[in-house]
């Protein structure tokens, strides 16, 4: 057994195209340990698809090494590389179900390809829609089931072959808030219960937020950073990371009406201590200056609560420079929120 | 002619028609199945592409579906004519329909199975399935209720063929429809032959149809 159960190496991704070769991937390395909870985000085009589908090769990489519990599955021949395929089970956007199969038989098909006796995997079919709560729906077809329970047939297709690894590529994107909650929490219950390790390619912070430990973030084609959830969502280094964990990007007319002071917006994350702490109202007593509430918003991130704000601070600069030096003496922490284009 | 005459011979010719189309249609599936699926999984997005082999075969087939069936038919008559010994009958007829009806029949298949996601095939792929388990499990599986359907038109359209082989000695319905209606002057049987060419096809449709429907489960 390998110290990661994933293993990219210098992998890189060109696709020959009619306008000439376009980079989809550059130089990516990753490592992935067991039973891991993995994000990969990034805006569309950003490359996190061809990135999730270079682990089981369904997309060759043009340069590099993928290694899958130590093998190197890059040069594997195609016998070998689907049986390395049968530990990396997939869920996507879009389900993928066999339309013709009734949802036992969507879920026989994996045991199926690897030579199950058929009584065998009916029976694992069964226990398996158990699990994924749909014990009621064995029989019906994926034209009668609606998002999430056609997600759940997935998963529980995804589960049949007793994978390490699933990768999931977007797969809440097609489902709406309420029912992504619960395929997450669904998910998260695997990853923990049977330790299945999982990686998660999304372009949607909540999600990454819900069911993820680590992060990367990838911008065209390469991660510009990595690391634990909670640390990045605190103190992101870079502007893609920025970019997608400020509330900034989605809220673009709350922040027009406080166009006269951009300059002394701040971003505050409070950890679960101070969440629970009546910090800016004691500041703005304390100082006697008022500051601007442009977006406030709780989360629990792993098992951790946070907290994000966006203040725009006083117009007077001296009063502004106080409130930010009683934000530090109370530990909280947060960052000038600098629009691009307008930096000094 | 008596009603009884005229019967009997409508009753063979309605066998001669149905022997041609059926063992025609079976023949041409038998050769055009593995063809159209061999279409699919070599074109540049398929399974295993192969693109030479792809554009060589794409080429075969629309040269032969290009060339109108009475001419392939009467081009084919010598070389019919070595292998089974006549050029003429409901033999040779039905030797010629397989070969201009198996082109069509792997175009229509390549139709079919063009509609099955490729999203589930690449799901397929992901679990590990050889090629041969996505060709039968997934490609063909996933897309039987429309290759009923296209089976159906085929096998019209070969009767269609059947009956214009009688134009040049060919057997069945369309020899008995030209022979009276156009050699003879006698309209009433060349259009009791239509009525029967017209229930024919009618049945084949339905028939087509109900099957594929039953079985699409993509409809409840």
């Amino acid at each position: 057994m390998s110290d990661h159960i994933i293993s990219l190496q210098g992998v890189s991704k060109e696709f020959d195209t009619k306008n000439g070769k376009i980079t989809a991937l550059k130089d990516i390395d990753l490592d992935i340990n067991h039973g891991d909870s993995y994000g990969i985000i990034g805006l569309s085009g950003a490359g996190k698809s061809t990135l999730v589908r270079t682990i089981n090769l369904l997309e060759h990489p043009t340069e590099g090494k993928v290694l899958f519990d130590g093998k190197i599955l890059t040069g594997l021949k195609n016998n070998d590389l689907n049986l390395s395929r049968r530990k990396i089970s997939m869920i996507f956007q879009q389900f993928n179900l066999l339309m013709q199969r009734d949802a036992i038989g969507n879920i026989c098909f994996p045991l199926e390809i690897a030579g199950y006796p058929k009584e065998e995997a009916i029976k694992k079919a069964k226990e398996l829609l158990k699990v994924v709560n749909l014990e009621d729906r064995a029989n019906s077809y994926p034209s009668q089931l609606s998002g999430g329970q056609k997600q759940r047939v997935a998963i529980a297709r995804a589960l049949a072959s007793d994978p390490e690894v699933i990768l999931c590529d977007e797969a809440t994107s097609a489902l709406d808030p309420k029912t992504t909650r619960s395929i997450l929490a669904l998910l998260k219950k695997i990853n923990e219960e049977r330790g299945i390790t999982l990686v998660v390619i999304t372009h949607e912070m909540e999600v990454i937020k819900q069911i993820c430990k680590k992060v990367a973030v990838i911008e065209n084609g390469q991660i510009v950073e990595r690391g634990d959830v909670q640390e990045i969502f605190t103190y992101p280094k870079t502007q893609a990371a920025r970019k997608l964990f400020f509330p900034v990007g989605e809220n673009k007319e709350v922040f027009a009406s406080g166009k006269t002071s951009t300059r002394h917006r701040l971003r505050l994350v409070f950890d679960g201590r101070s969440a629970y702490e009546p910090i800016i109202s004691e500041m703005i007593m304390e100082l006697q200056a008022p500051v601007n509430f442009l977006y406030a918003d709780m989360d629990v991130i792993g098992d951790q609560q946070k907290g994000q704000m966006v203040i725009c601070l006083a117009d007077d600069p001296q009063k502004a420079e106080q409130q930010k030096e009683f934000l530090r003496k109370a530990e909280v922490d947060f960052t000038e929120i600098i629009e691009e284009g307008e930096g000094a | 002619m008596d009603t009884g005459t005229l019967i009997k011979m409508l009753w063979e010719g309605l066998l001669q028609t149905m022997y041609m189309t059926l063992a025609g249609t079976f023949v041409a599936y038998i050769i055009g199945l593995p063809i159209g699926v061999s279409l699919i999984v070599t074109s540049s997005n398929g399974i295993k592409p192969i693109p030479i082999y792809n554009k060589i075969v794409g080429f075969i087939v629309n040269v032969v579906r290009s060339v109108p069936f009475l001419i392939l038919m009467i081009a084919l008559m010598p070389y019919i004519r070595k292998v089974i010994g006549t050029g003429i009958g409901t033999g040779a007829t039905t030797a010629a329909l397989i070969v201009a009806a198996a082109p069509f029949v792997a175009r229509m298949v390549e139709q079919s199975l063009l509609e099955v996601d490729p999203g589930v095939v690449e799901a397929a792929q992901a679990m590990g399935a050889s090629n041969m388990q996505i060709i039968r499990k997934v490609l063909i599986a996933e897309s039987v209720p429309s290759l009923l359907n296209g089976g159906a038109v085929a096998t019209i359209t070969i009767l269609g063929y059947s009956a214009m082989a009688g134009a040049i000695g060919g057997g069945g319905l369309g020899s008995i429809a030209i022979r009276y209606g156009l050699h003879r002057f006698q309209p009433a049987i060349m259009w009791i032959t239509v009525v029967v060419l017209v229930i024919l096809v009618q049945l084949m449709q339905e028939i087509g149809i109900k099957i594929a429907t039953k079985l699409d489960n993509r409809i409840n």
